[in-house]
């Protein structure tokens, strides 16, 4: 039991979310809604410089940088996706955790589904063929009769 | 019924093709997309004199280089006699944006280092360095003589990538003109 417990401790550490430590301690946008928008926003644009932290995550300077430009936009009146196009305009679709779908991320969204559709073909391929297979024959799982 | 053994081998080959074409990139480089675009407007206060300004329109006129750095980035210790020789041959104006940085230090570092800069601009809170796309000093921008962003290179600048990067862009450019 003692053994359990300790195993589901290490188990809640190891799966709490980044999120709870979250570098982002300015003080909330005096509109809701803009904070909203601010907090969608930093969760979803990397931190070029640790690329696998978003910039809400992130302690870089360039994080905190970039926390105070989106910010500022947006009690300037700013649209979430004019927030987007600056970033975007600067630092490449690579900025945004999800990328826009056009011509060079195409294979990026449509890839997973052309594999699950060749998946699933393949699968009922392989179903149909088995469903033609005569049946086994059953005396092959039976005991030998007696002799 | 060759096929059947063919075509997982095959793809096997594909996906371990990819993987180690992944491999050999290194993900911290990321393209810009300022690359072929007009530079960003900046008016920056120099490094030697706050009184006057260092801007987009001082770019103009000839093929240049801005260089991105700060005394905090090793990196930028590392290109820095790259610069110094680049400077000293004369064949291209280096200027520079001091990122995130103390100016004092900054002016500290080219007593002691040399100044391979035509001028430098002060970008202390960061947000010019943010317009032009910048994410990790040392980072240096090929500008031609109309303003237009013709390269980027991130990492420290050496002669080997000087030669085999920055020049056949130079001549390009010339000969496109």
């Amino acid at each position: 039991m003692l053994r359990f417990r300790a195993a589901i401790c290490v188990l809640t550490l190891a799966l709490s979310p980044g999120f709870l430590f979250a570098m982002d301690t300015d003080a909330k946008l005096s509109d809701p809604v803009q904070q909203e928008t601010y907090e969608r926003l930093t969760h979803e644009v990397r931190c070029l410089v640790c690329q696998n932290q978003t910039i809400a995550d992130s302690s870089a300077p360039l994080a905190s940088d970039l926390r105070r430009e989106i910010r500022q936009m947006l009690e300037e009146g700013r649209s979430e996706t004019e927030v987007k196009t600056f970033l975007l305009d600067r630092y490449g679709d690579f900025v945004l955790y999800k990328p826009r779908f056009k011509g060079s991320t195409a294979a990026l969204w449509l890839a997973p589904f052309l594999l699950l559709l060749i998946g699933g073909f393949a699968l009922s391929r392989i179903i149909q063929r088995r469903a033609a297979l005569p049946a086994p024959a059953d005396d092959e799982e039976e005991p030998p009769a007696a002799a | 019924m060759l096929w059947r053994f063919l075509l997982p081998i095959g793809l096997f080959g594909l996906l371990v093709a990819v993987f180690l074409i992944g491999l050999g990139k290194d993900p911290t480089l990321v393209p810009s997309p300022l690359v072929g675009k007009p530079a960003p407007e900046f008016t920056l206060p120099r490094l030697d004199n706050p009184a006057q300004t260092l801007g987009r329109s001082d770019l103009l006129g000839k093929t240049s280089l801005v260089n991105v750095w700060g005394t905090w980035c090793s990196g930028c210790r590392q290109e820095h006699e790259t610069l110094l020789a680049l400077a000293r041959d004369g064949g291209i104006p280096i200027f520079g944006i001091n990122w995130k940085d103390d100016p004092q230090l900054a002016r500290e570092w080219l007593t002691t280092l040399g100044n391979p800069y035509v001028a430098v601009g002060v970008d202390q809170d960061g947000r010019t360095a943010i317009n032009w796309g910048v994410y990790g000093a040392p980072e240096t921008f090929l500008i031609g003589p109309d303003g237009t962003v013709l390269y980027k290179h991130i990492a420290p600048l050496t002669l080997d990538v000087w030669r085999e990067q920055f020049l056949p862009i130079i001549a390009a450019a010339k000969a496109g003109q």
